[in-house]
């Protein structure tokens, strides 16, 4: 079989670092803004990219004006009325700024909380990594030109959704796990109707796998993009299923487990070829895996129990002063609350550690370059950014 | 963890030590061996990972507290480093030829709370906030509320019209009635 040998000698010298020389009076290359309104473009951020041909040669990520200063709101907020605030961080998966947020103030203020409230809990999480894992193949698959896979998991996130409907009372934020346990247990005939969307969801993403992963338009596309060293993982810090696909079992149910996570049998899945195809692999089988261990969770979980610890006036509750640091993983990687705390009614600070801010700033700059400009929404979607995490 | 202390305290004269958690760490060192210490938990104890570095503004005692949090994957410990510098002319070593994604965090810290890391990429090139003016946005002594009331103004509303009195207006402009 003869291949296309490309010839390259036109092309700009490198330098020491494998960026190219770029010289913008030369006119040989094109400016261009690549978002924030390009479908492919997970959320309000722009890529600045200098073109040459179609193949990039720069690229600076511009995270943009979508929500600003979260983290300063909730320094002039007392800490019930932060629920609001850090849903709207991540809207995809909501519950775990939630989580960690209601985690960080039970540790600063000691406070045990129930065992039917953690089973709970690991449920919800559960429930927000399909909703998200959902939502972000229909974009992954947009982005390669796919219409129909996005259509499928979109009606399946919508059951999902009416499942958190039925939980919660909403259908996007929840402010549903407070500090303490979670507002409600769960309503009669809950269980029977989420296994049922649980086998919905396993049919269809055998048609999905048919469709989508096995095309071969889609492998030429995603095989070989944007393929990350294992030996990057540090220095970017990269986490979750960008980290696993690169064969580094990094999943923090597994390493520091939270809830009832080490009571539930599973494994992180991992990929070898770390390029994009790995990527949204890595992602659909964890989706599987997921779909299992809600099954294992509604099984062990106990019938009856409290659901809520019992807790002072909230609104005249005062934290004692310290910092902490709590974590839980979400579908891009590991999710982060730094918090501290003064002794008074108001966090003194809440510092979010958004997984896309390794991946989307600094990792995305180093991959893109090199790739045709066709190719760059594929591979922002499969590092799965998210703009608020970065700009909060 | 207790080798982590020790060392820290042998090296690098640690002050205090705070474990929060068993696989969590605080602790406070002075500014001159941050980058030094960072570097040992990095290179000899395993802490590869950078999680995060943020800062915290304690405006009633003047100076503003820099955490970097690492992370041992293999011993699965978390280490957290704070260390003061003074809030007026806050100055820092980078640390971004340790770790590469340090330079988006130094960005960020240099935006928000006008902390400078010399020699830092593109420390000086917005981030976030294109074109602001006002004092740094994440120190204490910026009013939100206050910036907001001077920046944007509330568009007034539609005028709104009761049926029946408009009606009789429009029918009858001169108001006699039938």
């Amino acid at each position: 079989m003869k291949y296309f040998e490309e010839d390259r000698s036109k092309f700009p010298p490198k330098n020491a670092d494998g960026s190219f020389q770029i010289d913008p009076e030369s006119h040989k290359f094109t400016h261009i803004w690549q978002g924030p309104q390009h479908p492919g473009i997970t959320g309000n951020m722009s890529l600045e990219l200098i073109i040459q041909g179609d193949e990039v040669m720069q690229c600076e990520t511009h995270v943009g004006y979508l929500h600003r200063g979260f983290e300063k709101l909730m320094e002039r907020r007392k800490y019930i009325q932060c629920f609001p605030l850090v849903c709207r961080i991540c809207v995809p998966e909501p519950d775990f700024n939630e989580y960690c947020f209601a985690a960080g103030v039970e540790e600063l203020a000691g406070i045990h909380v129930p065992e039917k409230a953690l089973w709970i809990r690991t449920l919800v999480l559960e429930m927000a990594r399909l909703a998200s894992y959902l939502m972000w193949m229909g974009g992954a698959a947009g982005s390669l030109g796919h219409g129909l896979p996005g259509q499928w998991t979109n009606y399946l996130r919508d059951y999902i959704l009416d499942r958190f409907e039925e939980l919660t009372g909403g259908r996007i934020y929840h402010m549903y796990i407070l500090p303490g346990g979670v507002r409600n247990d769960l309503p009669e005939g809950f269980k029977q109707r989420l296994l049922d969307v649980l086998d919905d969801i396993e049919r269809v993403m055998k048609d999905v796998k048919t469709v989508m992963f096995n095309n071969a338009v889609f492998k030429k596309r995603t095989q070989g993009l944007g393929v990350i060293d294992p030996s990057w993982i540090e220095p970017y810090g990269i986490t979750g299923p960008n980290a696993r696909a690169a064969g580094i079992p990094l999943d923090v149910r597994k390493d520091s487990p939270y809830l009832k996570y080490p009571e539930l049998d599973f494994e992180p899945v991992v990929g070898i070829e770390s390029d994009a195809y790995t990527r949204l692999d890595v992602r659909r089988r964890d989706l599987l895996v997921t779909v299992d261990l809600i099954r294992q969770i509604l099984n062990k979980m106990p019938e009856n129990g409290e659901y809520m610890a019992p807790l002072p006036n909230v609104l005249n509750w005062e934290i004692p002063r310290g910092e902490t640091y709590v974590r839980a993983e979400c579908t891009r990687g590991e999710y982060g609350y730094y918090m501290v705390s003064d002794g008074s009614m108001y966090p003194r600070r809440v510092n979010v550690r958004g997984p896309s801010y390794t991946h989307a700033v600094a990792l995305m700059e180093k991959l893109v370059v090199g790739v045709n400009i066709a190719d760059v929404a594929a591979l922002m979607t499969s590092l799965h950014t998210y703009p608020p995490e970065i700009e909060r | 963890m207790d080798y982590v202390i020790h060392e820290l305290k042998t090296h690098f004269s640690g002050r205090t030590f705070e474990k929060k958690r068993e696989d969590l760490l605080f602790t406070t060192l002075e500014t001159g061996v941050l980058v030094h210490a960072l570097k040992h938990l990095r290179d000899v104890l395993g802490f590869r990972h950078l999680v995060l570095i943020t800062a915290v503004d304690w405006i009633e005692e003047d100076q503003f507290q820099l955490t970097y949090l690492l992370r041992n994957h293999t011993q699965k410990t978390d280490v957290g480093l704070r260390v003061f510098i003074p809030r007026q002319n806050p100055v820092m070593e980078s640390v971004h030829t340790l770790w590469e994604t340090a330079a988006t965090y130094q960005r960020e810290l240099h935006e928000m709370f006008g902390i400078d890391f010399p020699g830092s990429p593109r420390v000086n090139k917005p981030f976030i906030l294109e074109g602001w003016q006002d004092i740094p946005p994440y120190r204490r002594d910026f009013d939100t509320k206050k910036y907001s009331e001077e920046t944007y103004f509330p568009r007034p509303g539609r005028k709104t019209h009761d049926p029946e009195t408009y009606m009789k207006q429009k029918l009858y402009p001169d108001g006699t009635e039938s």
